[in-house]
Formats: structure tokens, sequence, C-alpha cells
């Protein structure tokens, strides 16, 4: 019991591990995607670059019309989704975040719908301008969701994490929008991914070294092959995108790696959650230093 | 930004009650007196009619039930130390402890702050309630226990009942301190079958002070490592509803040190949440900027 230094009961965990499943980190990555290119829609339209400013508003439509089932699909309780509409809740992440969505897709889904008609330029900018200002706090509020537990490597990374998934959601979506737009129109699509992939893999530097031991679980299985995959692929893809992205097939490369390395991040942090509970050394050891530092 | 000031009292209670305002309830678990007989254990499954999941053995001491979760709600914990004996001839010897485990209906809830549907609530007794009939499953209450107390019912985990006996599937369970007997001015199920007062009840300040004269008789007999677990307002959770006295640290019977509620932190959650958004707001439009030269 009390081998490598804390004591613990049977090596049980002291937290309980997420029921979540692995849906959730895929709908991390679609709205992250969605909020970052309604925002990127919402400037090219304002700086007049319409053709970008179309593809962006439909990855955007794309990826937030499938958040809601993805959203639903992991409910204990499916039927019965709607009660998260019964409160607003600041002290919950969920639930600000279960708005934000509403708003986001209601305004999203309106823009693609008059985008698509061609008409109502009003509406539809008045409709861009709501979804592409939510777009960011869509983004990042899924950090704010996981940091607002007691599983130690969300909760500890509270101060970085948003900053991973900003920079994780600007990759994704501009990648995906320099892949669709034409290389002469997307040019604002290609700066936000590799700005984008620069700051996922900062913020992902200063996370783990802020979380110091507990940065294990991203260095151990499932989770550390997939941060690794995450780091290598964010990488490629940034530097393919800088040095190739004018061309369409370098910008289809460059768009697909930033899309896999964004998605393999959301996977990452979502099983070093996991591990990190499962380990009642990532809950023990911290406290106890805690207690110890506090003089008790 | 820094942590929330969070009281001694529960957020919103008992005000919010108003003329049905109750005292505040809740449990000192005295483990010093606990025999391990899992009387507790019986009696809130038999009451609360919660599932039957699975008969193991474990080979951990007497604990063949493991942990709280969705078909626990009370865990009596066994834990074996070598000791020299003292007295005899001094060789060796074994001391057991026992510890019966619960919900902490802490004052500042986790569960009930991340709770998106109102169905985790704040009880007129200040005790913390799912509502089955508005909990619809999300399992954010899950991960948010400092304690890992609340779980999801799965079907899985109760491979021995038929399918028409199962109730409460898909929806988060955990102690409702017998809010049911509570209304009706009886104890919960757990304190009334316990044999030895283990378990006590009643209000929580006559609770308190009964725990710190316990402590000091047991001080006083030379017990020098009985400790209080959770009668402290000025602790990370605010103080719990059901407290202890353990005569180990709180890691050996699987408790959490230094527990404190995720919410604590919400300024800084929020805070960095809006910065990382404003950030990716500027990136785009830098990004976009970019292009107009």
């Amino acid at each position: 019991m009390s081998s490598d230094g804390f004591r613990s009961y049977y090596g049980k965990p002291v937290v309980k591990r997420p029921v979540w499943e692995p849906v959730i980190p895929a709908y991390f990555f679609v709205g992250g995607t969605a909020g970052a290119a309604a925002s990127l829609g919402l400037a090219a339209r304002l700086s007049g670059n319409e053709r970008l400013a179309r593809t962006a508003t439909y990855v955007d439509a794309a990826c937030i019309a499938v958040s809601p089932a993805l959203l639903i699909a992991d409910l204990g309780r499916p039927e019965r989704f709607l009660h998260m509409l019964r409160m607003f809740k600041v002290t919950s992440p969920m639930s600000v975040g279960t708005w934000i969505v509403s708003a986001s897709g209601l305004a999203s889904g309106a823009g693609a719908v008059l985008e698509l008609a061609g008409r109502g330029p009003r509406a539809r900018l008045a409709a861009q301008v709501a979804a592409g200002l939510l777009g960011p706090f869509l983004s990042t509020y899924t950090a704010a969701l996981l940091a607002d537990t007691s599983i130690p490597v969300w909760h500890e990374a509270r101060r970085e994490l948003p900053f991973v998934f900003a920079g994780s959601s600007a990759a994704s979506a501009g990648g995906a929008c320099a892949l669709l737009a034409p290389p002469g129109h997307a040019g604002p699509a290609r700066r936000l991914a590799v700005a984008g992939a620069a700051l996922e893999l900062a913020a992902g530097r200063a996370m783990e070294r802020r979380l110091g031991m507990l940065a294990e679980p991203y260095r151990k299985g499932a989770a550390g092959f997939l941060a690794g995959a995450a780091r290598a692929l964010t990488a490629a893809g940034g530097l393919t995108m800088l040095l190739t992205g004018r061309s369409r097939r370098g910008a289809a490369v460059a768009g697909g790696l930033l899309l896999a390395g964004s998605a393999c991040e959301r996977f990452s942090v979502f099983r070093a959650g996991f591990a990190s509970a499962d380990d009642p050394r990532y809950t023990i050891v911290p406290q106890r230093q805690r207690l110890e530092d506090r003089g008790a | 930004m820094s942590a929330l000031e969070l009281g001694a009292q529960p957020l919103g209670w008992p005000e919010s009650y108003g003329e049905d305002a109750q005292p505040r309830l809740g449990f000192f678990t005295d483990t010093s007196v606990c025999i391990g007989c899992k009387a507790c254990e019986i009696a809130c499954k038999e009451w609360n009619l919660v599932p039957e999941d699975g008969l193991r053995f474990s080979g951990e001491s007497f604990d063949n039930t493991g942990s709280l979760g969705a078909n626990t709600w009370r865990h009596v914990a066994f834990i074996e130390q070598r000791r020299v004996a003292t007295g005899g001839d001094g060789g060796d010897g074994v001391r057991w402890l026992m510890s019966s485990d619960v919900c902490k209906h802490c004052t500042h809830a986790g569960c009930l702050d991340v709770c998106p549907t109102g169905a985790l609530f704040r009880t007129e007794f200040g005790t913390v309630v799912v509502q089955q009939e508005i909990c619809n499953g999300c399992g954010y209450c899950v991960p948010a226990c400092p304690f890992g107390v609340i779980d999801r019912r799965e079907r899985e985990q109760l491979p021995s009942i038929g399918d028409g006996e199962v109730h409460g599937l898909g929806t988060t369970h955990k102690c409702t301190l017998c809010y049911d007997r509570l209304k009706d001015d009886m104890e919960p199920a757990c304190a009334q079958a316990c044999p030895t007062k283990s378990i006590q009840f009643g209000p929580l300040d006559e609770l308190r002070s009964r725990a710190r004269t316990r402590l000091e008789r047991l001080h006083a007999e030379g017990v020098s490592e009985a400790r209080l677990y959770g009668d402290d307002p000025s602790d990370g959770v605010g103080g719990m509803g059901a407290f202890f006295l353990l005569l180990d640290e709180p890691e050996v019977y699987g408790l959490p040190p230094d527990p404190v509620v995720p919410t604590r932190q919400l300024p800084q959650i929020w805070g960095a949440a809006f910065a990382a958004g404003a950030a990716l707001l500027g990136a785009v439009a830098v990004a976009m900027a970019g292009s107009r030269e």
C-alpha cells in the first residue's frame, strides 16, 4: 500500500472516470471547427472575399449540423435532451455551452440556407455576425467544460487548455477552408491554419509544462500515442501549408494533415483524462503535496 | 483571476426555502467503532431499491463491494495493516480498519454545480439529491465529484437482474440521505441499521460538536492517530454534510486528502476560455487583414 511514495486503497481510483464515449471528443473537433469557420466566414464577408465567405459558411454549417446528433447520442436518456434547456447555469459549462451551440446552430443554419438560396443579404449578414462572434466561444467552452471537473489533467490545465482548443480549431477550420476554396481566395484561411497550428503546439507545450508530473498520461498509452500523432500531423500540416499552400494540391495535403492533427489533439486530451482518473497517484500525490506546502 | 471565496453554507440554502427550510442534516461516521458488518450497505440497498450489481470475490480483505457508485450508496472499506503487537511477546500483529463510506453531501457540491438540467438540487435539509425524472444522463456530475461518488447506471453493471426489474437506467445515482425518510421524520436506513452507532445521523452542528468531543476522548486515551475528515467548513468543499473520524490518512480509505470543488476555480476557467476565444477572434482578424495589402 505504501509503495512508490503514496498510499491508496488497493490502488483503486479516487475520482470516477467519465462515462462519455468517443462521440464527445468527436464533437469537440467538429464543434471547434464550426466555431472558427464561422468567424473566418464573417471576416471574409466583411472584407469582400465572397468566395471564401461561402466556403467557410458551408464548413461551419456542415460541422454544426452534426453536433447535436453527437451530443444527444451520448446521453443516458437521449429522449430527455430538451431538459438541457430548462435553465442557464454559469457554474455548468455544459449548460452555457448548450445555449452557445443552440444559438450558433440556428445562426449558422440560417446563414447557410440564405447563402444557398442567394437571398436576403441583410438577414444573412445578421446571422453570420451572430455565428461569427459566438464561434470562438463555441471553440473554447469545451475546454472549460473539461476543466470544471475533478479529473487531474483537465482541471490543472484550466489556464492552457482553452488555448490548445482555440489553436486546434483555427488549424482545422483554416485547413478545411484552404482545402475547399480556390487558392487565390484562400489566403486568409491558410494564414489562420498556420497561426492555429502554431498556437496549438505552443499551448500544448505550455500545458505539459504546467502539469509537471501530471503530464505523464500524455506520454504513455493511447493518450501518449495520440498526443505524438497530433504534434507530428499539426507541425507537418502547418509547414506544408506555409510552403506549398498556394497550390491546390499542397493546400489539400496540408488541410488534411491539419484536420487529422486537430482531431488527434481532442482524442488525446480526452484519453489522458481517463488515464489520470484511473490512477490514484494523479489525485493523491498533488493533493498531499498541497497539504505539505500549507504545512498541514 | 483567483479562486472563488466560498462560504460555510450552501449557496442559496436555507433562504430559498423560506418557511420550509429545515436544519441541515448529515452523517458523522465514527470509523473507530465500525465492526465491518455491512448492515448499512444492506439496509441502504433494501430501502432505496438499489439493484444488485453482481457478486464477486475481490480478495481485498472483506471488501467485495469495491467502491461507491450508481448501485452502491454505502460502501464499507476494509484495510489490514501490519503492526508490532502491543503487550504479549512484541511479535507481529494486524490492525484492521473499517469505514463505511457514503456521499459527502458537500456544502459546495461539484455534482450539483455542473448539472446542466437542474436534476441535482439542494433539499430543504441541505442535502444533495438527484431528481430521477429530470436527469437526462449527460454524465457531467460523474467526473465533477472530487470523491468519485456519483455514477451513471448502465445495463452491463447489472448482469444478474432481469430486464423487467431494472429501473433508473441511463441516469445518475447516489445516496439521497434517505430524502423520503427525512420527510417523514425517520432517520436514514443505514444509520438505523448500524449496530454500533458508527453511523450517527442528526443536525450537522450537533454532529460536529459530538465529533470533537469524541476526538478529544480518543486522543486522551492515547489514540493519537485519530482525526476528523470533512468537519471543517473552511476546507475545499466548504465542509461535508457527511464527515468522518478516521484512524489513518484519508487516502488509505480511498478518500482524497485535500478535496476541492472544481467550481472554486470558475473565474479562472471561464477567464481562460474567454481569453482564448478572444485570441481566436483576433487571429481571424489578423489573417484577414493580411490579404488587403
